[in-house]
């Protein structure tokens, strides 16, 4: 019983001095020229969609949930976006050369289709970011679109 | 005299805690500590490319094509370890690659290419084999326009599929058709499109 009450008492301390560590938080007031949305100016439904679903990864904006209060899902949010922002940031889509726009296309149309993205991981808590059947159409036939006109 | 006990715990987890953080920090340093040795290597590389003859530009690329054929080798054979391995090779043959000696507008382009074959040859190094085909394809495109500024010593074939994603293309050394794409599936699925020199 003892035992118990030690270990429970350890992970309690753990669990508080582990609140305690940094997070850097992905947040900016300040949409860049290069933005994606700025740039190719696609339909309001379109905005909304990559809005909801890609931007809190791929952008230097994060709409943050209530847990990202808490450690360790803090980290695991910090790893993510830092990973996500890394493959593609929608906010520096300009600063991309054509090859490698048309590059990061092919990927977000693959990944789209193969339900690979929004991550499920993540559209379990958000529901929103959810891509519906038409919505996936949507977005996969804009990027389409704009691939084509890159070509 | 539980009190004591209690304390001397929350005491020693605080200590663990804290230690764990500053492992947090150390282990940061060692990897700032690795990218300036390889920045390091990376110069002496340079350097030791500098003294060899201006055939060392032209090598640099035959270092890619060599690192991307083994890539498609290990395509044809599906194999997925081998695959991951020579990706990450050839994105390591990219970084090093010295575009100096070319004109301005050549260096701006293979600059593109090189930052863009790098993802691709990155994402290999780390994917399943069918995402690995979907990245050598875009990666064969990059290197296909490699060649066209750096040419090439050996003859290259470039051949075709296309059965795969809507045509795909690829660079081979030999006229004969190994598909990448398809592997022991589709085989001898192409045909060849062009002979570079």
């Amino acid at each position: 019983m003892r035992i118990v009450k030690i270990v429970a008492l350890v992970l309690l301390v753990c669990f508080v001095g582990i609140q305690f560590m940094p997070t850097e938080l992905n947040q900016s007031d300040i949409v860049p020229k290069t933005d994606f949305l700025l740039v190719n100016n696609p339909p309001e439904n379109i905005s909304t969609l990559l809005q909801e679903s890609c931007y809190d990864c791929h952008s230097n904006n994060t709409d943050y949930p209530w847990y990202n209060k808490i450690q360790p899902t803090a980290w695991f949010l910090e790893n993510h976006i830092a990973d996500g922002k890394e493959e593609l940031n929608f906010n520096e889509w300009d600063a991309y050369s054509n090859r490698r726009k048309n590059s990061k296309l092919k990927s977000i149309i693959s990944q789209v289709e193969d339900d690979e993205m929004p991550l499920s991981s993540y559209t379990l808590i958000h529901k929103d970011a959810k891509l519906s059947k038409s919505e996936k159409t949507l977005v996969i036939d804009y990027m389409k679109k704009l691939k084509g006109n890159l070509e | 005299m539980k009190k004591v006990r209690l304390t001397t715990t929350i005491m020693v987890m605080a200590f663990l805690s804290l230690t764990a953080m500053s492992c947090k920090d150390v282990k940061k340093e060692d990897v700032n500590d690795n990218t300036m040795h390889s920045e390091m290597n990376h110069d002496k590389m340079n350097a030791s490319n500098d003294m060899m003859d201006s055939n060392s530009q032209n090598s640099d690329a035959q270092k890619v094509l060599a690192d991307y054929m083994a890539l498609k080798d290990a395509l044809v054979e599906t194999d997925k370890d081998k695959a991951a391995k020579a990706g990450n090779k050839l994105n390591n043959t990219l970084s090093e690659f010295d575009i100096s000696n070319y004109t301005a507008e050549q260096q701006k382009e293979l600059k593109d290419i090189i930052t863009d074959a790098k993802e691709h040859a990155e994402h290999i190094g780390k994917s399943e084999m069918d995402h690995q085909r979907e990245h050598f394809k875009t990666l064969s495109k990059d290197i296909m326009d490699m060649v066209a500024i750096t040419g090439t010593e050996n003859t290259l074939y470039q051949q075709f599929c296309p059965m795969y994603d809507g045509g795909s293309a690829w660079l081979s050394m030999n006229k004969d058709i190994k598909n990448p794409y398809y592997g022991s599936k589709m085989l001898k699925c192409g045909k060849v499109q062009k002979e570079i020199n």
